[in-house]
């Protein structure tokens, strides 16, 4: 396939990581997206869970919200929100959390707070919802966000969920044992954290991206894998998958009572 | 032991100025038409406690009807921003409004500790949060056996909690399926609840045996009020107004459009609309 926006790559990239045997909790937004063209293309049975309480849920097209009604009749079973944040997120049955950001660091801190000062913001977003228990009770987090300067930024203005903080062991210090970032999606490359530093770093850049660009779109000096890999392009199903599920989508959102 | 009301007279005897009340339903089953009951009859000083406030806080903020929101996810879910409750915190527009901010799992294990008659909710949560050092309410306590540090917050317990339910059986005894939500936790951590439905049964007979989430006996008021959750939805009854939610970002984005809107929408209607904005969506 040849003709592919950055978006759609980057939702393809992010479905890829996923597999049949995980259990994700799925935030809205990109990642919903991603882990639905997962289970409709290569991974057909693995568990959706959205914090709605809704447990293997397979929506035919795309929740504007986390409890819209397609995700409860398309699911395995429905719990409440205090059993799902209780026994499901941190009983630890969650193998992979899936989460966008307003303001990412390169730690793999996330900010969907506040931009500006918390008591007096210059925006006040939506804040956390379930983000900061996601990020440290799943084994493992995937992020996913377009970049941006003003997005992937130096230093996020408010740490609404935990990443590796100052990288290396501080996840440890704090007494958390789950992995945290392992791998972050953007609509240009794969990053990775070091294993050591735990920074995030590019290990893939996307069909037709230079290194420049990735850096003018990131806050940060952008530090690069010594083998940097290009992401295999989108192929005729996924992409099919993809713009099909959107299409369904859009089409189910516009209607409604006037 | 629920007396059945109408709307009107429901909200009149249960809910005051300067009440802690909750307004339960998460994404599913939101009491809309309490709520515009509420701003009709332009109750004062409320403290609002809701995991994601919505639109049906951004309403009643908006409205000035809150000293006081205590939440978890401040947005339009799927969709962007609450722009009346950002006026309010960004501009004390058309009242300052204090904010006490939580995670969703800190919200739902409060209301669940008020269900369960305990003062606080400990729970493995809030590490490395920055919350930890804007909401004072969020402490830690010592787990006595392991010496795990684990994040303790205060119970919910609200003066009062209303919630939208499908079916209220003729004793008042109250049915919810779909996504179920926080609402059962929410009315037991209540003093008072009320709880709108959809339609009166003569009993539950012959259902699912786990479907009554609530005996009579919890509950003070019942009032039918078809549509009742609308733009939310009811599950078996009608679909999501998901293009409301999409309108509402333009609507709440201007002070002086939101106000029109509210007059014509709620203040000049009653709750009996309700049942017309669903009709297309059933």
């Amino acid at each position: 396939m040849s003709d592919f926006t950055p978006t759609e790559m980057m939702t393809i990239a992010a479905s890829r990581a996923l597999s049949n045997d995980d259990v994700c909790f799925v935030g809205i937004g990109a990642p919903s997206a991603a882990c639905n063209v997962a289970r409709l293309t290569h991974a057909p049975d693995i568990t959706l869970i959205y914090e709605s309480g809704t447990i293997g849920t397979a929506p035919h097209v795309l929740p504007l919200s986390i409890g819209d009604g397609e995700l409860c009749e398309t699911a395995l079973c429905t719990v409440s929100v205090p059993e799902m944040f209780r026994y499901w997120l941190m009983g630890g049955r969650i193998s992979i959390g899936f989460l966008g950001a307003a303001q990412l660091d390169r730690f793999g801190n996330i900010n969907t707070t506040v931009i500006g000062d918390y008591a007096h913001p210059k925006v006040r977003l939506p804040g956390g919802g379930g983000a900061p228990e996601i990020a440290t009770s799943c084994g493992e987090i995937f992020i996913t966000l377009k970049q941006a300067p003003r997005s992937m930024v130096n230093k996020i203005d408010f740490f609404t969920s935990f990443g590796h903080g100052e990288g290396g062991n501080h996840r440890q210090r704090l007494g958390i044992t789950t992995k945290g970032p392992t791998l972050l999606i953007t609509d240009l490359a794969l990053w990775r954290p070091d294993p050591e530093t735990k920074e995030f770093t590019v290990t893939a850049l996307h069909r037709g991206v230079t290194r420049q660009q990735v850096q003018d779109n990131c806050g940060w000096p952008v530090r690069f894998a010594e083998l940097v890999d290009e992401t295999p392009e989108p192929n005729e199903l996924e992409l099919g998958t993809l713009r099909d599920l959107q299409a369904r989508t859009a089409a189910a959102h516009r209607s409604g009572a006037q | 032991m629920a007396d059945f009301l109408s709307l009107h007279d429901a909200v009149q005897r249960n809910l005051h100025d300067g009440d802690i009340v909750a307004f339960e339903g998460f994404t599913h089953l939101i009491p809309h038409a309490a709520a515009h009951e509420a701003i009709r009859q332009g109750i004062k000083d409320l403290t609002l406690l809701r995991m994601t406030p919505d639109i049906i806080y951004d309403q009643m903020i908006g409205m000035g009807l809150a000293k006081k929101v205590i939440f978890s996810y401040a947005g339009n879910p799927g969709v962007g921003l609450l722009r009346r409750m950002r006026d309010a915190i960004e501009n004390s527009y058309p009242r300052g409004i204090e904010t006490v901010e939580h995670s969703h799992s800190a919200m739902a294990q409060a209301y669940e500790a008020g269900a369960s008659g305990l003062p606080c909710a400990v729970f493995r949560g809030y590490k490395g949060a920055g919350l930890k050092e804007v909401n004072p309410d969020i402490k830690s306590v010592i787990c006595p056996f392991t010496g795990e540090e684990l994040a303790a917050i205060p119970s919910h317990r609200p003066d009062i909690t209303f919630i939208h339910a499908q079916k209220a059986s003729e004793k008042g005894d109250v049915l919810i399926e779909g996504i179920i939500g926080v609402q059962k936790e929410a009315a037991l951590a209540a003093k008072r609840v009320v709880v709108t439905v959809e339609e009166v049964v003569p009993s539950f007979k012959g259902l699912h045996p786990n479907l009554t989430i609530l005996p009579h006996w919890t509950i003070d008021a019942v009032a039918v009020v078809p549509g009742g959750a609308h733009p939310s939805y009811t599950h078996g009854y009608y679909a999501r107004d998901n293009a409301a939610y999409l309108e509402w970002d333009k609507i709440s984005a201007d002070r002086q459009a939101f106000g029109d809107w509210m007059e014509v929408n709620v203040l000049r209607v009653g709750p009996e609309i309700f049942a017309q904005r669903v009709e297309a969506l059933r």
